[in-house]
C-alpha cells in the first residue's frame, strides 16, 4: 500500500521507505480500528452491492417482500433488457467519441504549457499557470449561459455537425471539456515537471536542442506515469460529466452515456430494479478502470497536492 | 506574457534568445491553449456577468436594465433564499463532517493497519461513480416503497419518504454525496501523510508529546499543502453541486440550489439567460472569493521552491 502512492514520484522522495518498520510493535491490540474500518468499509460498499443484488432480482419479487429479502430467481435478464430495450451501445459510442478526444487534446496542450511555465523559465509562468488553474475551478454553470449562446450562433458544415451549429454536435462538448479540464492538467503537469532533473533539459540544450525538442523528445517521455495518471482520471471524470452534454446537445440520440441516464429513468420508471441495472452497467466501466488502474487513478489526484 | 528571460538570463549559455523556431514552436502551442481558455472559460465568465445586468430570452434583442434582475433574484424569486441556504448547508456537511472523516480514515489507515490496501480501495471506489448514479441509487435505498431502508425499519403502514420529505430530503442527499466526498479527501490526506518526514514525528514524541498533540501541533500544520487544496475542492464541490440532485428530481422540493436555479432559467421553458446569468454572478463572486485565497497560498509556495 505504502508503493501505491509512492510510485507517483519517485525522483522526489527517495529516502523515506524505513518509516512503517517503526509501526509494527503498535500492531497488536488494533482490534477495535479494525472492526471500526470494516464497519465503515461495509457502509461504503453496501449501496453498489444492494444496486447489483437489486439488478439480479425479478421486479415482482422485491415489490413484494422489498430489496432485502432472501431471493427465489436471480438472472442476468435485466442487464440484456437495460442495454438492448435502452439502445445503450449507441450512447457508450457517443461517450468515446467525445472522451477520447478531449482527454488526448487536453493532455497535450496541457503538458506543453506545463513545460513551458516550468521548465522554460518564462517570465509571467507563474501567471499563466493561475489563470489556468482558477479557471478549473469555477463553477461550471458560471460559464453555461454564454456558451451555449456562443455556441448556438456558431455554423458548421453538414459533414463536421448535422445540427449545422455548434450546438447539439460533439465538437460543443468537445471543446468544452478540453477548456475546462486543461487547467487541472496543467496544474498537476507543471507540479511534477518541477520535480524532474534540469540537468536533463541543460544538456539537451549543450547539444542544440530546441524547444520542440526539449518538450517532446526530453521532457515528456519522463512524465509518462503523470500523464498515464491524468488521463485514467480525466478519461473518468468526462465520462461522468453530466451537466455538458446536457445543455449543449439536444438531440437524444447523440447524449453520451451519463447524460442519457435520465432519459433511460424515463423508458425504466416502472421498474426500479431494471434501472439498477442501467445504473451498475454505466458505472461498470468506471469501476473496471478504477481497479485496473488503481495506482494511476490515485496518483492522478495526489500528483498535484503534494508537490510531486 | 513576453517570451522574454529572467535578470539572470544572461549568466548561463543555456539561456540565450530563442530561436525562430522556437518562438513559432512557443507561440503556436501556448497560443492555442490560452486562447482556448480565454474562450471557454474567461470570456464566458466576464459575458455572464454583463448579461447579468440584461434582460434577454435568447433570441430577441438585449435590454439594458441595471440591477434589476439582482433585484428580483433577492426579492421577487422564491427558490432563491432556500438556494442559498442549501448550498451553504452543503458546504458545512462536506466542510464540518464529511472532510474530517476523510481526514480520520487517512490517519487511521496511515499508522499502518493491515489490510489498509482493501480499506483504501473500498472508500476509494464511490468517488468513480458519476453523481448521477450515486442520486440513482439513493433511489433504489430511500425508497418510499420497496427501499431497504423502509424494509428495514418495516414501516408498511407509514413509509418515510425519504427524498419527497422537502425536510429530509436534502439530509439524504448530503449524506449520498458525501459518500464520495469522504473517499476523495482520504485519498489526498492518505498522501498528504505520507509525504510527511517521518522524523519530525520523531522528534516530537522524544519532546514528549502524545499521539494527538503530535497529529495536531506538527504532522497537521506541515500538510499545508494538502490542506489548501483539499479546503479549495470541499468549497468547490459544495458550490458546484448539480447532478446528484438533478438525477433525483431535477432539484425541486427542498433541494434548489443554486447551479439548478442555472441550469432551469437557460434551458427551463422560460429561458431567461440574464436572470440566469444574474444568479451565476453570485455563485461566481461566492467561489472568486476561495479561488483567490488558493491562488495566494499556491503563490507563495512557487516563491518557496
Amino acid at each position: 500500500m505504502t508503493a501505491d502512492i509512492r510510485t507517483t514520484a519517485p525522483v522526489h522522495r527517495p529516502a523515506t521507505p524505513a518509516a512503517p518498520a517503526a509501526k509494527s510493535p503498535r500492531r497488536r491490540g488494533r482490534w477495535g480500528v479494525h472492526i471500526f474500518l470494516m464497519a465503515v468499509s461495509l457502509a461504503f460498499l453496501a449501496p453498489l452491492l444492494l444496486a447489483v443484488y437489486a439488478s439480479l432480482r425479478p421486479y415482482q419479487e422485491t415489490a413484494q417482500h422489498g430489496y432485502l429479502s432472501w431471493p427465489k430467481h436471480l438472472s442476468l435478464d435485466y442487464y440484456r433488457r437495460a442495454y438492448t430495450e435502452s439502445g445503450m451501445g449507441k450512447y457508450f459510442t457517443n461517450t468515446l467519441m467525445i472522451a477520447v478526444p478531449a482527454v488526448l487534446v487536453t493532455l497535450f496542450l496541457a503538458s506543453f504549457v506545463a513545460f513551458a511555465v516550468s521548465r522554460l523559465r518564462l517570465r509571467g509562468g507563474i501567471v499563466l499557470l493561475m489563470f489556468f488553474t482558477a479557471g478549473n475551478l469555477l463553477p461550471q454553470q458560471v460559464i453555461v449561459t454564454p456558451l451555449y449562446v456562443l455556441f448556438n450562433k456558431i455554423t458548421l458544415p453538414w459533414w463536421m455537425s448535422d445540427s449545422l451549429t455548434m450546438y447539439d454536435s460533439y465538437w460543443a462538448v468537445i471543446i468544452v471539456n478540453i477548456g475546462f479540464q486543461m487547467g487541472f492538467c496543467v496544474f498537476v503537469l507543471a507540479n511534477f515537471m518541477r520535480t524532474l532533473p534540469q540537468e536533463i533539459l541543460e544538456a539537451a540544450i549543450v547539444d542544440g536542442a530546441g524547444v520542440w525538442t526539449q518538450f517532446w523528445r526530453i521532457t515528456l517521455p519522463l512524465c509518462r506515469p503523470a500523464l498515464a495518471a491524468l488521463a485514467t482520471l480525466e478519461f473518468t471524470w468526462i465520462y461522468n460529466d453530466f451537466l455538458w452534454a446536457l445543455i449543449f446537445i439536444s438531440n437524444p440520440d447523440k447524449l453520451p452515456i451519463t447524460s442519457s441516464l435520465n432519459n433511460l429513468r424515463g423508458q425504466f420508471f416502472t421498474d426500479y430494479n431494471l434501472l439498477a441495472a442501467g445504473s451498475v452497467l454505466v458505472a461498470l466501466p468506471t469501476i473496471l478502470v478504477f481497479l485496473l488502474l488503481q495506482r494511476h487513478f490515485i496518483a492522478g489526484l495526489t500528483l498535484g497536492s503534494t508537490k510531486g | 506574457m513576453a517570451l522574454t528571460f529572467p535578470r539572470r538570463a544572461g549568466r548561463r549559455r543555456r539561456l540565450r534568445r530563442f530561436t525562430r523556431r522556437d518562438a513559432v514552436v512557443l507561440g503556436v502551442l501556448l497560443g492555442i491553449p490560452i486562447l482556448l481558455d480565454i474562450a471557454i472559460v474567461w470570456g464566458p465568465t466576464l459575458a455572464s456577468i454583463g448579461l447579468s445586468f440584461t434582460a434577454w430570452d435568447g433570441i430577441g434583442s438585449i435590454h439594458w436594465i441595471g440591477l434589476d434582475n439582482y433585484k428580483n433574484l433577492a426579492d421577487n424569486y422564491p427558490p432563491f433564499w432556500p438556494a442559498v441556504r442549501h448550498n451553504i448547508m452543503w458546504l458545512l456537511f462536506l466542510g464540518l463532517i464529511a472532510t474530517p472523516f476523510g481526514l480520520f480514515l487517512a490517519v487511521l489507515i496511515d499508522r499502518g493497519v493491515r489490510f489498509s490496501r482493501f480499506y483504501q480501495s473500498v472508500l476509494y471506489m464511490p468517488v468513480v461513480l458519476s453523481l448521477a448514479i450515486v442520486g440513482f441509487i439513493a433511489q433504489l435505498i430511500l425508497g418510499t416503497d420497496q427501499g431497504v431502508i423502509n424494509t428495514i425499519l418495516n414501516n408498511h403502514d407509514d413509509p418515510i419518504d425519504w427524498l419527497g420529505n422537502s425536510h429530509l430530503n436534502l439530509w439524504m442527499i448530503m449524506i449520498a454525496a458525501g459518500w464520495r466526498h469522504v473517499g476523495y479527501v482520504m485519498i489526498l490526506y492518505l498522501a498528504g501523510l505520507k509525504a510527511v518526514d517521518p522524523q519530525l514525528k520523531e522528534a516530537a514524541a522524544i519532546d514528549g508529546a502524545n499521539e494527538r498533540q503530535t497529529f495536531f501541533r506538527v504532522v497537521f500544520p506541515t500538510m499545508r499543502p494538502v490542506n489548501v487544496i483539499v479546503g479549495v475542492i470541499t468549497v468547490i464541490e459544495a458550490l458546484r453541486a448539480f447532478d446528484i440532485v438533478y438525477a433525483v428530481n431535477k432539484g425541486r422540493n427542498g433541494l434548489e440550489l443554486l447551479s439548478v436555479l442555472i441550469t432551469e432559467n437557460i434551458i427551463g421553458e422560460a429561458s431567461r439567460i440574464g436572470f440566469g446569468s444574474a444568479i451565476a454572478v453570485v455563485l461566481l463572486v461566492v467561489s472568486l472569493g476561495f479561488i483567490v485565497t488558493f491562488l495566494v497560498q499556491e503563490l507563495r509556495g512557487a516563491r518557496e521552491r
